[in-house]
């Protein structure tokens, strides 16, 4: 659905530029883009995250003027960097809090995909884009964890790095060159260190083949039907959804600044005020909230499968988690996009939120007792929903009726009281 | 042109032969690069330097335990009492979940008796490192949890280590490793 060119170039100067470089062109027919008009607050989480990446990259590149990636002063830098640095603790925790806000807006984001089935075809190539960038931003936030070299920092590290020890034969010398020596320490900080200013950037490339994909598709929308008639279906992204978009970013920056400025150590963890020490591992080591979910997945296989070590099935379990969001287009056979119109599918999709939002739980508690028999059923029927249930679904499941058109179904949910209005004026 | 080229399709031209050899330079080039650019990833001379290090015990006492730094990890060394020693021993090698001794100064396929854990019985001395992620188990210093089997605990995702360091509860797979080490005196010893 890219769209034929609207821009006129108006004045002698913006015809010579439109010859040369037309800049001003695609900026005006980005912004013209025919977008759904019945779009939601769910489709908001797209331009906040924009944001949030913004914020990260230019708190970022602030903090790495004040910051030293050496083991004996990365601890004391980001000291510095809270108690001397003018406006540096907002920096900082703008920066920390970021991240945690990126995630929960990402989170959200690929929630309302999943509901509105938005990977579905032609939009395979949007959703692979999208799970690319959410493998990207975990590397970033847990080699930018790893920075303030803290307990937390540097026992994360060495626990994330160990994940590779459970491949047989290449595992051991993988994890001696991502950490450059037997454990972790100086190598280590400064190659995370390098790294971490780096993906960012990658980051910010793979958003741009995510937004170029969905404006050869075209956005989704709540009905999950494809635009029809680009007039009575659509209409221009800007002013209508800058506008919205715009709104929604302010009600987010709310929440936002209220970490930031009443309780910027709300997300974190006690430990990590305190230095780096490979001599002594924390009582409880437990990565941050976003990241609670899949550690609850990597600790739910306690038992060995045939030749498949407890260790090996967690790390593949936990990779997988992720690994089965590339094949979910395929993996849903429903035709029907919008859950709106699937009951039954979204009784499972409310259920598979529950159960992420546990595993998030019980990924923050010990794991021992209960809580593992807990994480090992929210394990389950993680799997079980993309390879189970919406492939039977989408053969079994007898959707409702969808609306005709985008048009339509605006104007069905307005009509009846327009018709009321009109009766009573006769 | 056009006709040579029908009637002798299959034969590979001069063009296709500096296709083939230009694309396989680049490829053979771009390796090249490759290596030095991931290799400098790896423990650079620096870092090898520091492979041994040497711990004088004489100051252990018996019942006693310390921690040492090697290669950025650190060392359990215990000096086991008599009661410890004989508990170890006599731990029927069906008890242990990982039946490999997984001691450097050993053949790879030993098993996992304690004679084949220790230089001297008196002392065990193994990598501070849980098999499972890598966390420092406790039991070492004074007042430390030991877990239940006496030896040490990784409080990460509760691994119970006996007085040998052999996993016997948890998640960890295999034993805490032994790393290559020898007496250098009675009571000195050389590690790595």
């Amino acid at each position: 659905m890219s769209h034929p060119s609207t821009y006129r170039p108006g004045t002698a100067f913006e015809r010579w530029i439109d010859r040369r470089l037309p800049i001003i062109r695609f900026a005006d027919d980005f912004m013209n883009f025919p977008t759904p008009k019945n779009l939601n607050y769910w489709w908001t989480f797209g331009a906040i995250l924009v944001i949030c990446l913004v914020i990260q990259i230019i708190t970022g590149v602030v903090l790495a003027m004040h910051y030293t990636p050496h083991e004996d002063y990365a601890f004391a830098s980001v000291e510095h960097i809270m108690r001397d640095v003018n406006y540096g603790d907002i920096i900082r925790y703008t920066h920390a809090n970021g991240a945690a806000m990126f995630f929960l807006a990402v989170y959200i984001h690929m929630f309302r995909g999943l509901y509105y089935g938005s990977y579905k075809e032609p939009r395979e190539m949007n959703w692979i884009l999208g799970v690319i960038i959410f493998l990207l931003m975990m590397a970033t936030a847990f080699m930018g964890y790893v920075l303030p070299w803290g307990q937390m920092s540097f026992w994360a590290a060495t626990v994330i790095t160990n994940f590779f020890t459970a491949f047989p034969i290449i595992g051991e010398p993988i994890k001696t060159l991502l950490l450059g020596g037997p454990a972790v320490d100086n190598a280590t900080l400064n190659r995370f260190y390098s790294l971490h200013y780096l993906l960012p950037f990658a980051i910010a490339g793979v958003v741009v083949l995510h937004i170029w994909a969905f404006h050869t598709s075209g956005n989704n929308n709540p009905t999950g039907v494809e635009v029809k008639d680009v007039k009575k279906d659509t209409v221009p992204f800007h002013p209508y959804y800058t506008v919205k978009d715009g709104f929604a970013i302010a009600v987010f920056m709310l929440l936002f600044a209220a970490f930031v400025f009443f309780n910027p150590n709300g997300m974190g963890h006690p430990d990590n005020y305190i230095p780096a020490n490979p001599q002594v591992t924390p009582a409880h080591i437990v990565p941050e909230w976003y990241f609670l979910p899949f550690y609850a997945i990597l600790r739910a296989i306690t038992f060995n499968i045939g030749p498949i070590t407890s260790k090996l099935g967690g790390v593949i379990a936990m990779f997988g988690s992720i690994a089965v969001l590339f094949l979910l287009p395929w993996l849903d056979t429903s035709r029907v996009r919008s859950m709106r119109y699937r009951p039954v599918a979204r009784l499972w999709f409310v259920l598979f939120v529950i159960a992420c939002v546990w595993l998030g739980y019980l990924g923050g508690k010990p794991a021992e007792g209960i809580y593992v028999v807990q994480a090992q059923i929210a394990t389950a029927y993680y799997f079980a929903f993309f390879l189970i249930i919406l492939p039977l679904l989408g053969l079994f499941e007898k959707p409702t009726a969808q609306p005709k058109s985008i048009a339509d179904s605006v104007l069905k949910r307005d009509k009846a009281p327009v018709a009321a209005v009109a009766q009573a004026a006769e | 042109m056009g006709a040579s080229n029908t009637t002798h399709e299959a034969e590979p031209t001069r063009r296709d032969f500096i296709h083939i050899l230009a694309t396989t330079t680049a490829v053979v080039g771009a390796a090249g690069v490759a290596v030095p650019l991931i290799h400098q990833m790896n423990p650079d001379a620096s870092v090898l330097a520091l492979s041994t290090k040497e711990v004088d015990l004489s100051a252990l006492e018996v019942g006693q335990a310390i921690k040492v730094m090697w290669q950025g990890k650190p060392v359990f060394i215990r000096r086991r009492t008599g009661e410890e020693i004989k508990e170890s021993e006599e731990t029927p090698l069906s008890a242990l979940k990982d039946p490999k001794a997984r001691n450097a100064n050993l053949a790879a396929n030993a098993d996992a008796e304690d004679d084949h854990r220790v230089l001297k019985p008196e002392y065990i001395v193994v990598v501070g490192v849980c098999t499972h992620l890598g966390c420092v188990p406790l039991g070492t210093s004074q007042g430390e949890v030991r877990g239940d089997f006496g030896g040490w605990f990784c409080p990460c995702h509760g691994s119970h280590y006996d007085n040998s360091g052999r996993i016997r509860k948890g998640p960890a797979p295999e034993n805490l490793a032994v790393p290559k080490y020898q007496f250098v005196t009675d009571t000195m010893i050389r590690i790595g």
